[in-house]
This record gives structure tokens, C-alpha cells and sequence, in this order.
């Protein structure tokens, strides 16, 4: 990557990074418990207003996929030459508290994806901006050895 | 409950229909619809319509005469036909006038839908990232529903199958092509597992109704049809729906099924009770999930229904026999009064190649948008 690129990270926000390395960031209603990613200021389930942020964790399995096999239109900004745009996967994974956070995913070979295989919490660059690089959260498969054919 | 008929339909072609606006497709569904029930404009106590990128459904009085009526504007989404039928229904039920219209057109520019996150309760980022697509969503929902239930492609290639089939009988639809298994099967992957042929496009188009107490009804026409049930709901907490950054640990139902269920009761019958159906296929996967969530079969038996061939027009359970959305394309405020016009055309017996054997006495239509909205009709033959 262009070392005198800007970065523009738009979901820095949602991520924490540590020591124990990236977790997901969300909210958590006081009331039931229910989590929410991205962080909520009320709960659709029980209609409570008291919510804490919380973390979601990096790893989860994945619960569905797609391959994103054309270039999506504004308000995507990938920016990139249509003959450049690479198809890339976009899943929800399950994460530890139960929700399913929808993310794209560093993998698009519909071979080396599969409903329950384990998946963790990476930042990834994307789009084809020369002056800016484009970087936001995604999922990678867990066990690259072992899922690549 | 006040009975309501159907006293008239009226629909603009849909498809693409350049130099035509989208309000002028709508009044021209309208003055179809005026002629089928033999009343003129000045005669209407009430109108609600809408559309999503067509402009306000109440500029179509610019077209149809400045008569004062009362004209309301829809905006639901894929449930505005709905809406504003149901809304039709109860204004007609409540006794403030005596004839009403409810009316969609639409005229969307080519390819997917480009949304606003903004106008979604979302930020910016989901949008940029390439998350915010329906076609997306479709592919998800769908591939989740496969493997929960055991649904193979072969399931997905046959509804675009059948579809097809029933556009080339449709002198009306906008894609009037029939296509082999093999092309819908090998055609160009849009977001696996649905590929190019399992896709309906947005497109242009108007639909109307007129509509009045059933008492009445016979002083306009020989062949009312009476609406049963008019319902829309809204989604629970934890339903699977279009652009949602993450979905809750516990499923709920989709709002499909709470409409549904509200319509049965309603009409008071039974999906055992339907002879002819329209299911909201905004894709393969889409009308798959929905055959189960309306009541007409249990998840994971529609590859079977498919393959007997139960949803053709002579099987069980015949399936949007103009060829649904994927055949007509979707101009999103026209596209569930579509649904309603077909299945007063099969229920009047005029449906001609297409026709439903055995004289149908009850239809039920079924539109599902974003963001997370369902409208069923329960209707029944003169």
C-alpha cells in the first residue's frame, strides 16, 4: 500500500484495540440484556432506554454469506475502475452473546465458505483510491490451513 | 364489517416506458381502472396512493381533474399499494364517501436501488463499505433459509422457471421471454446463491383500483370482487429484515407471518381455502421463504411443491400466474396492486391463457418490503 496514502478508517469508532488485540464494540440494554451492534440509545425489544456500551468480542462463527459479485452504486465509495472491482464476501457472524453482526469478509471463493465455520475480527482495506485507503472492519476464516483447499 | 368490493382495475404496463413520467403511467392506471367500473373522476370521495421515486401520488389530480377530493399520500415502501388499499377499505367502512381509488406507480432508474443511510436510521459507514444493498440482504436471508431447511438451487432455478413460464402467457408483463433451467442456472451470479435470472428488476408502471360498499356494488358492474381482508403490518423485534448491521440472538417471526395470520382471521379462512395466489418474489429465495410464511406449506417442503409442479397455474397451488415480480419487474408503489389486479382478473375468470382452471373463488396476495413491512389481501370471485 502506498505509504504516503491518508487513511480513512470509517468504522474506527465501532472497534477498540488493546493489548488483548481488536474487539467489537456495541451496547447493551440494562434492562434485558439484549446486546446491539452498532451501539443503540434504546431497545426495540423491551422499549427501555438505559444502555451501556459493551464489547462483542472478535470471534464468532459465520451464520450466512454472499458474494457481492458486482459493484455496488453510491453510497458505496470503493471508488475504484469498474473493470478493477474485485468481488468480495460479505456474511453475518454469530458472535459469543448470541447477535450476528453482518460484516464483509476478507474470503470471496464461495469454496472456502461455509455456514458454522469459525471466524474472527480483522481490519481490512478495500476500494481502489490511490490517495486514500479505504479501511474498515471485516471477518477472516479462523483456520486458514485448514479451510483452504 | 361493511363488505368493500373491487369495483375496478386499471394498470399502465409495466416495464420501461421512456418519455413517459411516472405520474402519467399512474393516471393512465387510473382512468383504466374509472372506465372498468364505469364512474368518472368527480365521482371519487377519496384516493390514496403513492410511489417511491415517481413524485406525490396527489399530483395525479394535475391529470385526472382538480376535484377536490380528499387525496392522500402513501409512502411504505413495497407496501404502499397495500396501504393505501387498506386505508381505502376502512375510509370506505367508516361511511365518510362512497367511492374511493387507491393507486401506485413508479418509475425507478436502471439497476439496484441506491439507498441513503441517513434515511435509513444508519451511518454513513455502512453505505460506504458496500453493505447496503437489498440484493445482498435477498442472498443472505435466502442462503440461511436453505441451509436451515434443506433447500437446494434446484428449488431456486425452478421458481425463475416458473415465472418466465408465466410472463410468456401474460400479454401485459415486461418479460415475456420463457427461459430453460440451464440458462437461469448458469446465469451470472448476483450475490450467491441467487444469480441474474432470480432477480426482478426495479422497473416503471401504475396500477389502480376502484373500490366501494359491496351493497352497492352491483349498480356499477356485473363482477365485484370482494375484499375479504386488507392488512399491513409492521416487524417485530428480531426479525430478519433489509439492512441491518446485526440481527438479535433470539428470531422473531417475519412480519409476513403476523399479516398473514391477521388476514386469515379477518376473511375467516384458511390457507387450505386459497385457490390463487400472489407471493411477493422480489427473488427465488423470497418466494420460497414466503409460500411457508403465508401458511401454504411447511419450511423445507417447497422443493418438493416445485418439482411436482403444485405452484403452476393447473397444480395445487397456483403461484403468481402473471409471473410475479421477476416477469413484471418491480416499480415499487405499483407492484402490490399488481398482485390485486391479477387475482381480480383470475377471480372474473378474464385471465385468459393464463386462467386458473376449476373458476378460483379465493385469491390472496402478498407483498414483503423494507424495512420490514408486509401487506396481505384476501379476496373472493363475484
Amino acid at each position: 500500500m502506498n505509504s504516503h496514502a491518508t487513511v480513512h478508517h470509517a468504522t474506527q469508532h465501532l472497534l477498540r484495540s488493546s493489548e488483548k488485540g481488536l474487539v467489537l464494540l456495541g451496547s447493551r440494554c440494562q434492562a434485558c440484556a439484549e446486546h446491539y451492534f452498532p451501539s443503540a440509545d434504546s431497545c426495540t425489544r423491551c422499549a427501555a432506554t438505559d444502555m451501556l456500551a459493551c464489547e462483542l468480542g472478535a470471534r464468532g462463527v459465520l451464520w450466512s454469506w454472499t458474494v457481492q459479485a458486482f459493484q455496488p452504486k453510491s453510497p458505496y465509495n470503493g471508488g475504484e475502475a469498474a473493470e478493477d472491482f474485485q468481488p468480495y464476501g460479505v456474511g453475518y457472524i454469530e458472535m459469543p452473546s448470541g447477535i450476528k453482526v453482518e460484516s464483509r469478509l476478507t474470503v470471496a471463493d464461495p469454496a472456502r465458505l461455509r455456514i458454522g465455520m469459525p471466524m474472527h475480527l480483522v481490519e481490512a482495506d478495500y476500494g481502489g483510491g490511490a490517495d486514500t485507503v479505504l479501511r474498515t472492519f471485516a471477518f477472516a476464516p479462523s483456520n486458514p490451513a485448514k479451510e483452504s483447499i | 364489517m361493511e363488505d368493500i368490493a373491487i369495483i375496478g382495475v386499471g394498470m399502465h404496463r409495466f416495464g420501461r416506458t421512456d418519455g413517459v413520467s411516472g405520474q402519467a403511467q399512474g393516471a393512465h392506471a387510473v382512468r383504466e381502472a374509472l372506465k372498468d367500473a364505469g364512474v368518472t373522476w368527480d365521482q371519487i370521495g377519496i384516493a390514496y396512493g403513492g410511489s417511491q421515486d415517481g413524485g406525490n401520488a396527489d399530483a395525479l389530480s394535475n391529470h385526472l381533474g382538480l376535484t377536490g377530493l380528499p387525496f392522500v399520500n402513501v409512502a411504505n415502501g413495497c407496501a404502499t399499494g397495500g396501504s393505501a388499499l387498506a386505508s381505502v377499505v376502512a375510509a370506505l367502512r367508516s361511511g365518510m364517501t362512497d367511492i374511493g381509488v387507491a393507486v401506485g406507480f413508479d418509475k425507478h432508474p436502471r439497476g439496484a436501488f441506491n439507498p441513503k443511510p441517513a434515511d435509513w436510521g444508519l451511518e454513513d459507514w455502512y453505505g460506504e463499505t458496500g453493505l447496503m444493498l437489498t440484493t445482498q440482504f435477498f442472498a443472505l436471508k435466502t442462503q440461511r433459509y436453505m441451509h436451515e431447511h434443506g433447500v437446494s438451487e434446484d428449488a431456486l432455478v425452478r421458481v425463475a422457471q416458473r415465472a418466465f413460464r408465466n410472463g410468456a402467457l401474460t400479454p401485459h408483463a415486461w418479460r415475456q421471454r420463457e427461459l430453460s433451467y440451464e440458462e437461469i442456472a448458469d446465469s451470472m451470479p448476483v450475490n450467491l446463491p441467487l444469480r441474474k435470472y432470480m432477480f426482478c428488476n426495479p422497473a416503471e408502471g401504475g396500477a389502480a383500483l376502484v373500490l366501494c360498499r359491496a351493497s352497492e356494488a352491483h349498480r356499477y358492474t356485473d363482477h365485484p370482487v370482494l375484499v375479504r381482508a386488507a392488512v399491513m403490518r409492521t416487524r417485530h423485534h428480531g426479525s430478519f429484515e433489509v439492512f441491518s448491521p446485526s440481527l438479535a440472538a433470539e428470531a422473531a417471526p417475519a412480519p409476513t407471518v403476523t399479516a398473514s395470520r391477521a388476514a386469515y382471521e379477518e376473511a375467516g379462512v384458511g390457507p387450505e381455502d386459497i385457490n390463487v395466489i400472489q407471493l411477493q418474489d422480489t427473488d427465488s429465495g423470497s418466494e420460497i421463504i414466503h409460500l411457508a410464511e403465508n401458511g401454504f406449506c411447511e419450511h423445507g417442503e417447497q422443493e418438493h411443491l416445485l418439482r411436482q409442479g403444485e405452484t403452476d397455474i393447473d397444480g395445487r397451488l397456483p403461484v403468481n400466474t402473471d409471473g410475479g415480480c421477476l416477469a413484471n419487474g418491480e416499480p415499487v408503489g405499483a407492484s402490490g396492486l399488481r398482485q390485486v389486479i391479477e387475482v381480480c382478473l383470475q377471480l372474473r375468470q378474464q385471465a385468459g391463457a393464463r386462467q386458473v382452471p376449476g373458476a378460483p373463488r379465493l385469491g390472496y396476495t402478498h407483498v414483503y418490503g423494507a424495512p420490514g413491512v408486509s401487506a396481505v389481501t384476501i379476496l373472493e370471485a363475484p
